[in-house]
């Protein structure tokens, strides 16, 4: 090894042996792990010190096998082959493998070790495979193996120093490792293969050719002009066959042949097999029957202890952001500044982190799934239903995740080997309700389907439930039309292996509820505070009131300053007039009390008045006012007046924009009780609001709430989404897609709601 | 000759063949369905689809569909724990 070059050392393994738990003890970093298999879905890098040399650790996906299928899967081939110009070649492979399933996870080492690439094997898990009474015995498996074994614990760190050593040892001398010999046949042909690709293809993605019956390098053999190559591969495996050795079924035989005769003598297991804990928990857990009712009580509690644990913490949020709003108020003049910090920041940035502690909540939740090892279990339960929608068990993941967040639900789609696939999942897990949602929801079903508004204490979390149902029955449904009519195919294989339960690590799951909260307070301080700032701008400016010239800012607070005091007398009368009902009901103080309180309602209510309509005329002439009533026939059809079809248009670069700027909208212009909103929720704002045309009426009723919740359920609000979801399909023409249909849909699902709600009500 | 798929909750074969050459056969041989395998149906997901299966000292989940294409011998004598190499 030259001191210039940095070593590169890629880990290898089968999907869920613990690659990244081990990355992140190498190179102390803090990549996702998680329970089930395939978490990791991109190639992380990471530095490792080791005494004075520092080294580069790569963390590939998990695989079962290097037989590509699918570019996504030649990726690691190429990156250990060094054919990837973008990454150099890795110096040493460490091959991770779960001692407690040996056999299998050697297979894939046999294939690495024909890479020509220095291995070292870390034999991980070995707690897991102590419990179930096997013992290995480490030396032996190396002489066996030829490369160094090094058995470790890598979520307890146990094994990390002695592995740094063996990567050290064998990058200072390197070995030349040998996997089992294939029949002479098959070599035969492989020799002649090779001649005639040329020396520039390795040796080893010729065997592929020859092996992976329709896979990538015979596509890519077959797709090169008229050389004839697909003719001589299929010769090919036909005179294999022939001499016995059918293709595929020869790799399998000679690798677990060889991997038979390697580990036979340093592998002992149990006379009996040790039935594990996990075989025990899952007689309940994947039963048809308790299975299910687990799985939908499970949902249930998750949904409604985000109700019962944030309120609290909520509370604490609110009271701060309030103090701030009154206390800006009071030092600052009344003008477009203050109205920017109140209204604008403060009103609807703080709008939307009041729920942070939501967030972590169903965080915690899914990494507890996530970690413990059930996400699997859900696959297994849901598959029958995905299959009927063509999808794969596999999808229900990716799908489950993107209640989190779609982002990195739509990443884990890459699991899905089949293209097709993988694409209707893409298009459809933003469906799914995503944390960006629960603000909105959380909002409105507090302010309008609430126990204090007479509704039964399930009703909350029954409604969220509902609404997460929504995106869980239309998913699928889409996916089934999909599937139908774009992206016709067959329904893919699900081949999946259930991980053990384990107890899930709570700083696992702190560390990623932490992190996902943290990612939630810089989008509101980004993404979420610069469209706040635009909404607040166009619904401030124009703000001169052509009848008087004057800014109506300035004019408000005015009127609010010579409203204050009535309004305090007038409370002040309220008071009293209650206190002496309450000792008696005919006390002759009484009429008289209620004659002057009548008196000044009578001078009050046409400032109050007054107030309004210049509060309304104000927000009716701005820049989003004229351009909301100008759409307001769009979205009347949905029980939504200009102002609420604009606050959900406005949301479009993220969902939780829309409970801002209705923070903005709505309190806006209020001069001096500008952090209402916040003092008494927003839920009160809402409640109190009427529609412009008859004040008489609210705004808001049950089904208007439940319309908006589902046109948010249901629309694709969320430009990291349509980013992630170009990135990942490599055009625009599915972002566009998924917009639009998604549009479409919520459109139809909100009308659909309103029109039969307000027949019910 | 029976296939995996028509075994039943508990029951025991050992692997005779797999049928075809396509990627779910590549899949399965990979994963150790390899003739001369002994394995253990262990249960079923809610609308009998998939099943769970014990190979090789884990489990995994399978479509009936693909559990179709594996032949069995079934019953199997008693429970042998390893399977003799050689067999292909
Ligand atoms: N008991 C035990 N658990 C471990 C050990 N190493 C890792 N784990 C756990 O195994 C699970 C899988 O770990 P990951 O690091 O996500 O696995 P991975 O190989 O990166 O998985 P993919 O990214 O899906 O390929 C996690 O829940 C880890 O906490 C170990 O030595 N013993
Ligand atoms: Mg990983």
């Amino acid at each position: 090894m030259t001191s210039t070059h940095t070593a590169t050392v890629a880990l290898v393994g089968n999907p869920n042996v613990g690659k990244t738990t081990l990355f992140n003890a190498l190179a102390g970093m803090r990549q996702r792990v998680g329970n089930y298999p395939g978490v990791t879905v991109d190639i992380k890098k990471g530095k490792l010190r080791h005494k004075d040399q520092t080294f580069e650790v790569i963390d590939l996906p998990g695989t079962y096998s290097l037989s590509p299928r699918s570019p996504d899967e030649m990726l690691a081939v190429e990156v250990i082959l060094g054919r990837r110009n973008d990454e150099p070649r890795p110096d040493v492979v460490v091959a991770l493998a779960d001692a407690a399933n040996l056999e299998r996870n050697l297979y894939l080492l046999t294939q690495v070790l024909e890479l020509g690439v220095p291995v070292v094997l870390a034999l991980n898990m070995v707690d897991v495979a102590r419990n179930q009474g096997l013992t290995i015995d480490p030396e032996r498996l190396a002489k066996n193996l030829g490369v160094p074994v090094v058995p470790m614990q890598a979520n307890k760190g146990v094994g990390i120093e002695p592995l740094k050593e063996a990567i050290a040892r064998v990058l200072s001398n390197p070995q030349p490792s040998f996997g089992p010999t294939f029949p002479e046949a098959f070599e035969k042909e492989v020799g002649e293969l090779a001649e005639a690709v040329g020396a520039s293809t390795p040796r080893y993605l010729v065997r592929r050719a020859l092996l992976d019956v329709g896979g990538h390098m015979e596509q890519l053999f077959s797709r090169g002009s008229d050389d004839g190559l697909g003719e001589r591969l299929r010769g090919a495996r036909q005179r294999l066959a022939q001499a016995g050795c059918t293709v595929p079924g020869v790799e399998a035989r000679t690798r677990y042949g060889w991997i038979h005769q390697v580990t036979k003598d340093c592998v002992r297991k149990p006379a009996l097999r040790h039935v594990p804990y996990t075989e025990r928990i899952d007689r309940v857990l994947t039963h048809r029957v308790w299975g299910t009712l687990f799985f939908l009580a499970l949902m249930f509690l998750v949904f409604q202890s985000i109700f019962s644990w944030a309120g609290p913490l909520m509370d604490v949020i609110r009271g701060g952001f309030g103090f701030l709003g009154d206390s800006i108020t009071k030092v600052m003049t009344p003008g477009p500044l203050r109205s920017l910090l109140v209204d604008g920041v403060i009103g609807g940035v703080g709008g939307v982190l009041v729920f942070l502690p939501q967030i972590l909540i169903l965080f915690a939740f899914i990494a507890v799934l996530e970690d413990c090892g059930y996400m699997a279990r859900a696959a297994f339960l849901m598959d029958r239903l995905m299959a009927r929608c063509g999808l794969n068990g596999k999808a229900f993941i990716p799908l489950l995740s993107s209640v989190a967040c779609a982002v990195p639900g739509i990443m884990a789609a890459r699991v899905i080997e089949n293209r097709r696939d993988r694409l209707a999942t893409i298009l459809v897990a933003p469906l799914m309700s995503c944390s960006a949602r629960l603000p909105v929801y959380l909002l409105l079903i507090g302010a309008f389907l609430s126990p204090a508004r007479g509704f039964s204490w399930w009703v909350p979390g029954v409604t969220l439930f509902g609404m997460y149902a929504i995106g869980l029955v239309v998913a699928p449904l889409v996916a089934l039309l999909l599937k139908r009519s774009l992206l016709r195919g067959e329904t893919p294989v699900f081949v999946l292996e259930m991980p053990l339960y384990k107890v899930p690590s709570l700083r696992q799951v702190a560390q990623r509820s932490l992190e996902s909260g943290w990612m939630f307070m810089r989008r509101a301080g980004t993404l979420i505070l610069a469209s706040m700032i635009v909404v607040w701008a166009l619904l401030y400016f124009p703000a001169t009131n052509p009848a008087t010239g004057k800014s109506f800012d300035l004019e408000i607070a005015a009127l609010e300053e010579a409203l204050t005091s009535p309004r305090e007398e007038k409370e002040q009368l309220e008071k009293e007039l209650d206190e002496m009902k309450e000792e008696s009901k005919d006390d002759p103080r009484i009429a008289e009390l209620e004659k002057k309180l009548n008196e000044v309602n009578a001078a009050l209510e046409p400032m109050e008045k007054k107030r309004r309509d210049l509060e309304q005329q104000w927000k009716g002439q701005s820049a989003l006012g004229r351009f909301g009533k100008a759409l307001e026939p769009a979205v009347r059809p949905l029980g939504w007046d200009w102002r609420i079809g604009m606050a959900a248009l406005a949301s479009f670069p993220a969902r939780e924009v829309m409970v801002g700027t209705l923070g903005i909208i709505f309190s806006q212009g209020k001069g001096d009780a500008g952090d209402e909103g916040f003092r008494e929720g927003l839920g009160d704002t809402l409640r109190a609001v009427a529609w412009d045309d008859d004040p008489q009426r609210p705004l808001f009723s049950v089904p208007v709430a439940l319309s908006v919740m589902v046109f948010f359920a249901l629309c694709c609000q969320c430009v990291s989404t349509l980013a992630v979801i170009k990135r990942e399909t490599q055009s625009w023409r599915w972002p566009i897609f998924t917009f639009v249909y998604m549009t479409v849909l919520a459109y139809l699902g909100a009308f659909v709601v309103y029109q039969i709600g307000s027949l019910l009500v | 000759m029976p296939t995996l798929d028509q075994l039943k909750l508990g029951d025991r074969g050992c692997i005779l063949a797999i049928q075809g050459e396509d990627a779910l056969v590549q899949r399965l041989y990979e994963m150790g369905f390899l003739e001369g395998e002994q394995i253990e149906v262990l249960g079923f997901a809610p609308l009998g689809d998939p099943m769970e299966i014990l190979l090789r000292d884990y489990r995994l989940s399978l479509r009936r569909s693909e559990a179709a294409r594996i032949f069995v011998r079934y019953p199997v004598p008693t429970p042998a724990r390893r399977p003799s190499e050689g067999d292909a």
